[in-house]
């Protein structure tokens, strides 16, 4: 493993590492201002999407975390650098993602240990 | 003693060391919001189906205030795209330039924060109403004549409380009700925005729209209130950063540069929460 770093490192360096350091920071600058308004248009559809009004739940659901997922790969990779970041973060936000979907599977599973709707609708502390 | 790789890269990882700190943070952090998210999936599924407030304890549905967390969605991002613009600047040499994005980032912060304060006392001053009829209903409250006011924690009640108090009587006004496609609301329509008064002991249940209401008010709370001291703390970070802690730009340039690479990295996690917060809280 550490050799495997250590040899993607090295041959990254040259690449990519003084990537933000020279000349092509003002292409940056662009690329960032054309997200930033690819981010305002993502939010405006999200809204206008709230409106349409999709029959089935599970659509409305899906649409929008579609966008926002979108909205989120904007902002991890170019705001963040995700896109061209080193190996060592790519790894620790693999396992990341493997924990944070356990957790919620976990979470959601739990579920089936609730009572049904119908006994709960009835509770509520005046 | 000198601290090791603050902007020369290490050669087993090939990044300053912040760099790999703050990406462990926000990892740690993903799985604190993730935590949340998928308690307010676990909430919203379980939920009894069919409309609140008519179904005690059913999802409500549209009570947030869209326009105005639309337009907090966008001071958000656009406080995101300033802090990176920021970095770039320096990256460019340009500090003028770089305090000038700092500061307009400052004031996205802290705008958004006063917006959501704004929302937040709009759902401390609203209210539950359930009669022991059935009837249930949203409104406004008056208590001996009073409205509360902004931020006003003094004012906020519920039945014990009234009860307490001795109160036997309040007034409500109930708010207009929603006409949904192909109903007719004809009889509502006409109460619209009048106050009527009810004795307590009609009362089952009145409540503001406070976290003991309801679990969608206790996780929309929990979530966003945790979101915004995470807009607090990087504010104050950044304005540490633009202000006094400038200093390091003159000593330090290299090292400068990184840290505020590394607190806009924790900006944009930050709306990058909202992101997902958006749509999941004000608009399913």
């Amino acid at each position: 493993m550490s050799d495997h770093t250590h040899a993607a490192a090295g041959s990254d360096a040259d690449s990519t590492s003084g990537s933000h350091d020279h000349h092509d920071i003002g292409a940056h600058i662009k690329t960032y201002l054309i997200v930033f308004g690819a981010l305002l248009v993502g939010t405006l559809i999200t809204v206008g999407m709230y409106f349409v009004h999709f029959e089935s739940m599970a659509v409305t659901i899906a649409v929008a975390l579609f966008i926002a997922s979108i909205k989120a790969f904007l902002v991890a990779g170019y705001f963040m650098h995700l896109l061209s970041e080193k190996k060592m973060i790519y790894s620790l936000l693999a396992i990341t993602v493997v924990f944070f979907f356990a957790l919620g599977t976990l979470t959601i599973w739990s579920s089936n240990d609730l009572p049904k709707n119908s006994e709960m609708k009835t509770i509520y502390v005046p | 003693m000198e601290i090791p790789y603050t902007y020369k890269p290490r050669p087993d990882t090939g990044l300053y060391n912040a760099k790999v700190g703050i990406w462990l943070f926000l990892a740690s952090e993903i799985m604190l919001f993730g935590a949340l998210f998928s308690s307010y999936i676990l909430l919203r599924v379980q939920a009894p189906m069919g409309e609140w407030p008519k179904v005690a304890g059913a999802w409500p549905q549209g009570l947030l205030n869209i326009p105005i967390g639309t337009f907090n969605t966008a001071v958000l991002i656009t406080s995101s795209v300033t802090v990176v613009l920021a970095w770039a600047a320096l990256k460019m040499n340009n500090f003028k330039a770089f305090r000038r994005y700092m500061v307009v980032t400052l004031v996205c912060a802290f705008g958004f924060l006063g917006i959501k304060s704004y929302e937040y006392n709009e759902k401390f001053t609203h209210y539950e109403l359930r009669l022991k009829s059935g009837e249930a209903m949203t409104g406004h409250l008056e208590v001996n004549g009073k409205h509360p006011g902004f931020w006003d924690f003094g004012s906020i009640y519920n039945l014990a409380r009234l009860e307490k108090e001795k109160v036997t009587e309040i007034k409500f006004t109930a708010d207009p009700v929603k006409p949904k496609s192909g109903e007719k609301h004809a009889d509502s329509a006409s109460h619209a925005h009048e106050a009527k008064t009810y004795a307590l002991g009609d009362i089952a249940k009145l409540d503001a729209f406070v976290l003991r209401n309801h679990t969608f008010f206790a996780i929309y709370f929990v979530i966003t209130a945790l979101h915004g001291l995470h807009v607090l703390g990087g504010a104050l970070v950044l304005g540490y950063f633009a202000f006094p802690g400038s200093s390091m730009w003159k000593s330090n340039p290299e090292q400068f540069t990184n840290r505020i690479e590394v607190a806009g990295l924790f900006w944009h996690f930050v709306d990058l929460v909202w992101i997902f917060l958006f749509p999941v809280v004000y608009l399913l």
